[in-house]
């Protein structure tokens, strides 16, 4: 096993991919001379060309759009949105195009297409530069929204996403290219749609995912000092939920934080509560309680956008308040 | 041409008036639900473009399909089914009027929402390129679509990259009851490409032979590499945006003055005027039309409704 950063194990994803297949192209803005905004694609373009690394026009729209009529026909395109909240200017081609493509037309097209964005807050880029709209992208049918929190996954999962016929909004989080971990030698994938136990424990269960992961890790490692268990289920994917690992451990537990950067109002945190109250509701010994965003866009200032953003001071207490 | 090219032309020409008049009659009895757009006047446009392509040329389109698809290859049992909503329809009574489709027919739908369709046409022509392929991609859509932002992005893409697209503005006049003059910046919607540096001209959309000629000399173009082609074609559509319009936006002077100008007479005196088929031989064909889409709407309404487990399937490929 080898330790690498996040942006290492996407890349190196993207890279393996792409000489594996010939149907895998990449297109995005920056994504070929100049080596990518955040630097995934640092090199492909010498190494692959420019008929598969398309740098495109400022025009969220038709490079979603141009990816997925390239989907329909065969190949397999890997669309990079430079971040997500430009993912908001595709958004008709994400969620009313790609999304709607295989059963609108009875199953006659598939639309096997990757669209990787990274999202998230924390690094002063003021209120529309700064969002984490996942939920909002989860709620459609026909997408499959994937947001791995280690490189071990991200990379395994990316692998996965551009094998699949099923359009695939891929989440990373800007602040998590840096992130280190190991990762296996060689090729492997590792599956869309599995949530994962990260951290076994017994007293209490965080479900989050993406950054979330890694704000609740550092958090169980404080409260294990104080001899808390905490149990990490990162659901990994968010549509389609996988919600049985996250049952299982709430059943052992019976009690419950959910992490997330996004607002709480109407997010993930709400849909994976009102899911155990619904299927595991004789298990719940404590209310259920949701770490997320403050619910104001996020401001430039760096000690007020800190203030909004979820800390591992907020998971520590919510674990402390189910306990 | 050969003559029975000529005659094809008629026959579809004729299937898609008589699909259409048929469609209008099952709406009213409450047959067909959701909205209903008749292409009926703009017949020329699509059959003259669709009659000059090669098997490999794709066509994607907005949601005034029906006489697409058929252009297309799909038959008049497919497309009164899917209307009806049936299992047999093409999409499984799951598209329905806006959206027909057949890959294997290179057709792409069939798409509903304005504009939207341009930025995937950019990308079924990037598939070609890619590949090697010399295959062009055939993008219709209304004069209406012109003033979204998706019809910039992908005109503008399709230059830059060179893409073997044919645009295909088919002016009928009216974006939904808005006239052009009230919507759009420049009423001549050909000059939009000029801006993206797309060579283009107007067509007479009611003459289904020069719509035809014309396609045929811009496919060969497309084809040698040269990039996009923006066409403008004039046409005017005989009824109302979809069931149910009011028509308050235009006069009915002005109708009764297009309905003059109906393509498939225009066809017809030009196929007698030069010998190429009598009266006779296209009043046969007419009859057998009649024919063809009363078997398809026998076909389409003995056909199943879709099973209650058809629901859940098609939402992924994968199974996760």
């Amino acid at each position: 096993m080898a330790k690498i950063t996040m942006r290492e194990a996407i890349s190196q994803a993207l890279w393996e991919e792409m000489e594996r297949d010939e149907k895998v192209f990449l297109l995005g803005e920056e994504i070929g001379v100049w080596g990518g905004t955040y630097a995934v694609t640092k090199g492909f373009y010498d190494h692959f060309g420019d008929r598969r690394v398309k740098d495109t026009p400022i025009a969220e729209s038709v490079i979603v759009g141009a990816a997925i009529g390239a989907a329909m026909t065969g190949l397999r395109p890997v669309a990079e949105i430079m971040t997500i909240n430009f993912a908001f200017a595709a958004f008709d081609h994400i969620v009313n195009e790609a999304a709607k493509m295989h059963a609108m037309f009875g199953g006659q097209m598939t639309v096997p297409l990757v669209i990787r964005t990274p999202g998230g807050g924390g690094r002063q880029l003021g209120a529309t530069h700064s969002q984490t709209p996942d939920a909002i992208f989860a709620h459609f049918p026909g997408l499959i929204v994937a947001a791995p929190g280690t490189p071990e996954d991200a990379k395994g999962m990316l692998k996965s996403a551009i094998r699949s016929n099923d359009p695939v909004l891929f989440i990373e989080h800007a602040l998590m290219y840096q992130v280190r971990g190991e990762v296996p030698e060689g090729d492997y994938t590792i599956p869309i749609g599995k949530s994962k136990v990260q951290r076994p424990g017994k007293d209490v269960t965080i479900v989050t995912y993406s950054r979330g992961l890694d704000l609740s890790m550092k958090a169980a490692d404080k409260l294990a000092k104080e001899g808390i268990d905490v149990e990490i289920v990162d659901l990994r994917t968010l549509r389609p939920l996988d919600m049985g690992p996250v049952l299982e451990s709430f059943k052992k537990t019976n009690r419950a934080v959910i992490v997330e950067e996004g607002w709480k109002s109407f997010g993930v945190g709400a849909e994976i509560q009102s899911r155990i109250y619904e299927e595991a509701f004789d298990y719940v010994d404590a209310p259920i309680k949701r770490v997320a965003q403050k619910e104001v866009p996020l401001p430039y200032n760096r000690t007020l956008e800190q203030l909004a953003l979820p800390q591992v001071e907020d998971v520590i207490q919510a674990v402390k308040e189910v306990l | 041409m050969e003559k029975n090219q000529y005659l094809d032309i008629y026959h579809q020409m004729v299937l898609i008036r008589r699909v259409e008049e048929e469609a209008a009659q099952l709406y009213q009895q409450g047959k067909i639900g959701g909205f209903l757009h008749l292409y009926i006047g703009q017949e020329a446009v699509s059959t003259g473009l669709i009659s000059a392509r090669k098997p490999q040329d794709h066509i994607i389109t907005a949601y005034r399909d029906h006489g697409v698809a058929i252009n297309a290859g799909l038959t008049a049992r497919q497309v009164i089914a899917e209307l009806l909503g049936k299992a047999t329809g093409m999409s499984k009574g799951k598209g329905g009027s806006m959206h027909m489709a057949d890959p294997n027919l290179r057709l792409w739908g069939g798409h509903a929402v304005v504009g939207a369709h341009l930025p995937i046409a950019t990308g079924l022509a990037l598939g070609d390129q890619y590949a090697g392929r010399d295959g062009v991609t055939i993008c219709m859509f209304g004069d209406g679509a012109s003033n979204i932002g998706w019809f910039h992005e992908a005109l503008n893409l399709s230059k830059v990259w060179n893409l073997p697209v044919l645009w295909v503005c088919e002016n009928n006049q009216y974006g939904m009851g808005t006239a052009v003059d009230r919507a759009s910046a420049v009423t001549e919607i050909q000059r939009k490409a000029d801006g993206y540096a797309i060579p283009n001209e107007r067509v007479d959309g009611m003459n289904v032979m020069e719509v035809h000629q014309v396609s045929e000399r811009v496919f060969d173009y497309i084809r040698s590499g040269n990039g996009p082609y923006f066409l403008e074609i004039m046409t005017y559509r005989f009824r109302g945006h979809s069931m149910g319009d009011p028509e308050r936006y235009r006069q009915q002077e002005e109708v009764r003055c297009w309905q003059e100008n109906d393509p498939i007479g225009i066809y017809q005196d030009h196929l007698v005027a030069n010998n190429v088929a009598t009266l006779k031989e296209l009043n046969a064909i007419e009859l057998a039309v009649i024919e063809e889409v009363k078997d398809a709407v026998e076909f389409a309404e003995n056909s199943p409704e879709p099973s209650p487990d058809e629901l859940f399937k098609d939402i992924y490929v994968e199974t996760y």
